[in-house]
């Protein structure tokens, strides 16, 4: 088993090899399609998503890469009219299954939005409402949540002086690993990000890179990105999709240097997109 | 369009706009001017040794022995005029019958003009209502009695081509070379002296109950009745009209039957009030017998009725405006959809909601027609909380309306009726106030 605060193991070669090698993937879709009325926005997707590593999915405007994230924590519940087909698994366990508790399953599935999107409350307040959300903790044990968490996401520096400052006075950046340190705070097993970056300028983007290379070992980290950069940057593995088809799926470093798809390689170089 | 006609354009449209703001000013100035000139006459109006009597006698204020002493020299200040009465009335009784008839017809009315201005005469029998054991007690409606006892109206039709004209005629001319011919000119310079007019400032206005139907007093059990029926209201409509507006825009499915509703909620809000106070009457009363007959309860709900649907629409404006990424939030942090209202979009939303709630209150404390058949008396005393649940009250609204148009003495009173109005409107005024500067703070927290 991996151990959790042992971030630097990186034993894994292909998914194929990662499962070989006992990383049993928690999180899996098999044939799984997604449809808003008629349109089919993800069709047939089959794909592992290694544990503790950093997968990264790119693709166009419209290729489904949203949808397919958002499916996982089953955030597009609210869009009326959606519906899903083939399995989506969960430890072993149907996502979009009857008995599923989306509750239990969104608290062990964070996510980061492609706005920075605090609430407006207090710092301490933002990083606290999940703790509240699912445990009864006294305020010694609620600090200390919020201070683990800010320190994971690299912000306790810059707020511990101001922590009932309302989140929203904080800069962009900052604003976005508060919350990062949110969704960190309910201890998800997930952390999913839907391009986390595109809102940010360049040295805040950097920073919320270096964030995920700190986490990654530590967590399972699923993150949609527009920019093939930086998924090179910080993912271990790669899935392209192109209008809602799974295209390639590999390890980043080979995705990148030797694509075995055409299209693939088409997308990298410019050539569409 | 060349740039000369345009600049041409864009000028005439500034000019009408100014003029347009301008003219609105004046017409609120207009309006409000009264309201507040004539609303202060009554706190701050010259009161008279009667007032200061009465407020002794019947509230239990002021120094007595003061009083007493000011009772002495204003009686002394009217002997005169009663000795030159009761003289008269000797006169009258040598004089010839039918000179005697016209006589005593005037002297009826002077007699009764003396007991308004100052009370009741000497040697007479004690009044029954409270206005007539008083005299005036405002300076200001004593000199219109004055008047009325110096000139007699009469209608002069000489003129046969155009409609009869008033004329005012001296009495004393009538009485010339009577024994009462001196009582006019004294009363003209000897009133102050007979009434000792001072200014007051009568802010008990607000907290005195109100006596002999508004002549004396003031206007509490109005304020009061207000007061329960406007919160009465706000608790029935702010629970309904917040869980309404978030089961609309959070939890209702977009089916037909939700548009249906929010077309009824629309429509609801555009029913004239009087329909709102003949159903109120009909299903509250006369159907639930929430009470036997008029009271708060009753009332308050009729109220409720007629502003729910603007804090529906305000609620449920306010909590769409929430921006979904707040949802999205607590969503992914496993929220349930209910812990997502009650912790994120409600508290984003309370600005919002805060201000459709207060203009609601203005509205339902303002609101006159759902009253009249479900709550309001024109003359009551100021009610215990429990009673409100079967008593009917007296309230602001409701008694401008009446003190205007079914009181026996609409003009004896006109000063509380200004009274009343400008507390109404200052009251609206403040609760509007409150909405904005409420929102203003709560903005400027979540803003950070």
């Amino acid at each position: 088993m991996i151990q959790l605060n042992q971030p630097s193991i990186r034993p894994v070669q292909d998914p194929e090899v990662a499962a070989e090698s006992g990383m049993k993937a928690h999180m899996a879709c098999h044939d799984f399609s997604f449809f808003y009325g008629d349109n089919q926005a993800v069709k047939n997707v089959t794909l592992d998503f290694p544990s503790y590593q950093v997968t990264a999915i790119i693709g166009p405007s419209g290729c489904g890469k949203s949808t397919l994230l958002r499916s996982i924590n089953r955030m597009n519940d609210l869009i009326p009219g959606s519906r899903t087909s083939g399995t989506m698994l969960f430890d072993g366990q149907e996502i979009y299954g009857p008995r599923l508790d989306v509750v239990t399953l969104r608290r062990r599935i964070g996510m980061v939005f492609q706005k920075p999107n605090p609430f407006p409350k207090s710092i301490f307040n933002n990083i606290a409402y999940g703790r509240r959300l699912h445990n009864h903790l006294d305020k010694g044990e609620l600090q200390a949540t919020v201070e683990t968490s800010l320190k994971r996401a690299g912000l306790w520096e810059e707020v511990k002086d101001r922590l009932d400052d309302n989140a929203l006075s904080l800069s962009g950046g900052q604003q976005q690993r508060l919350c990062i340190a949110r969704a960190l705070a309910v201890d998800p097993e997930i952390l999913l990000m839907d391009e986390p970056t595109s809102a940010l300028d360049p040295r805040a983007t950097a920073r919320i890179e270096d964030l995920i290379a700190e986490l990654r070992g530590r967590y399972t980290i699923i993150i949609v990105t527009h920019n093939m950069q930086q998924a090179a940057r910080v993912s271990d593995f790669t899935a392209f999709l192109y209008e809602g088809n799974l295209i390639e799926y590999g390890q980043t470093a080979r995705m990148f240097t030797k694509p075995s798809e055409k299209r693939t390689e088409d997308y990298m170089t410019g050539r569409f997109g | 369009m060349n740039l000369g006609s345009r600049k041409l354009f864009d000028h005439s449209l500034t000019g009408i706009s100014i003029m347009a703001i301008i003219l609105m000013t004046l017409s609120l100035l207009v309006l409000l001017t009264p309201i507040f000139s004539r609303g202060l006459g009554a706190f701050i109006f010259r009161g008279t040794s009667e007032f200061r009597r009465l407020s002794l006698e019947q509230f239990n204020r002021g120094e007595p022995r003061e009083i007493a002493d000011e009772i002495r020299i204003v009686s002394a200040a009217r002997r005169p005029v009663y000795e030159m009465l009761s003289a008269f009335e000797d006169e009258l009784e040598g004089m010839d019958p039918s000179r005697r008839q016209g006589y005593r017809a005037q002297l009826k009315e002077i007699k009764s003009l003396l007991r308004e201005m100052l009370g009741p005469l000497p040697g007479e029998l004690e009044a029954v209502m409270l206005r007539q054991q008083y005299g005036q007690t405002r300076w200001d409606r004593a000199q219109v009695k004055l008047q009325r006892l110096l000139f007699s109206e009469q209608w002069d039709y000489s003129d046969t081509r155009s409609m009869g004209k008033k004329v005012l005629v001296p009495r004393q001319r009538s009485f010339a070379g009577t024994r009462l011919e001196p009582l006019f000119p004294y009363l003209k310079n000897n009133l102050g002296k007979m009434l000792r007019p001072r200014l007051v400032f009568y802010w008990r206005f607000l907290t005195d109950i109100s006596m002999d139907s508004h002549f004396f007093g003031g206007i509490w059990p109005e304020i009061l009745g207000t007061f329960y029926l406007t919160l009465g209201a706000m608790l029935f409509a702010i629970p309904f009209g917040i869980i309404a507006a978030i089961y609309l825009s959070e939890f209702a499915a977009g089916g037909r039957l939700v548009s249906l509703l929010r077309v009824c909620i629309s429509t609801l809000a555009g029913v004239p009030s009087i329909v709102f106070g003949l159903f109120g009457l009909a299903f509250f009363i006369n159907t639930l017998h929430l009470s036997s007959s008029k009271s708060v309860l009753a009332g308050s709900a009729t109220l409720a009725l007629l502003i729910l649907p603007t804090i529906i629409r305000a609620s449920e404006e306010a909590l769409k405006a929430v921006p979904h990424t707040y949802k999205e939030a607590a969503l992914s942090l496993g929220a349930s959809p209910l812990r997502m209202v009650l912790t994120v979009l409600l508290p984003a939303a309370l600005p919002g909601i805060l201000t459709g709630i207060i203009i609601s209150m203005g509205r339902a404390a303002g609101e006159t027609a759902p009253i009249i058949f479900t709550a309001a008396v024109s003359v009551g005393q100021p009610l215990k909380l429990w009673e409100t649940l079967s008593q009917p009250t007296p309230a602001l609204p409701w008694n401008i309306y009446n003190l205007a148009t079914e009181h026996q003495a609409v003009d004896e009173i006109r000063h509380v009726q200004y009274g009343m109005v400008l507390t109404l409107v200052l009251l609206v005024l403040l609760l509007n106030l409150a909405a904005i500067l409420i929102r203003a703070r709560i903005s400027k927290k979540m803003r950070g």
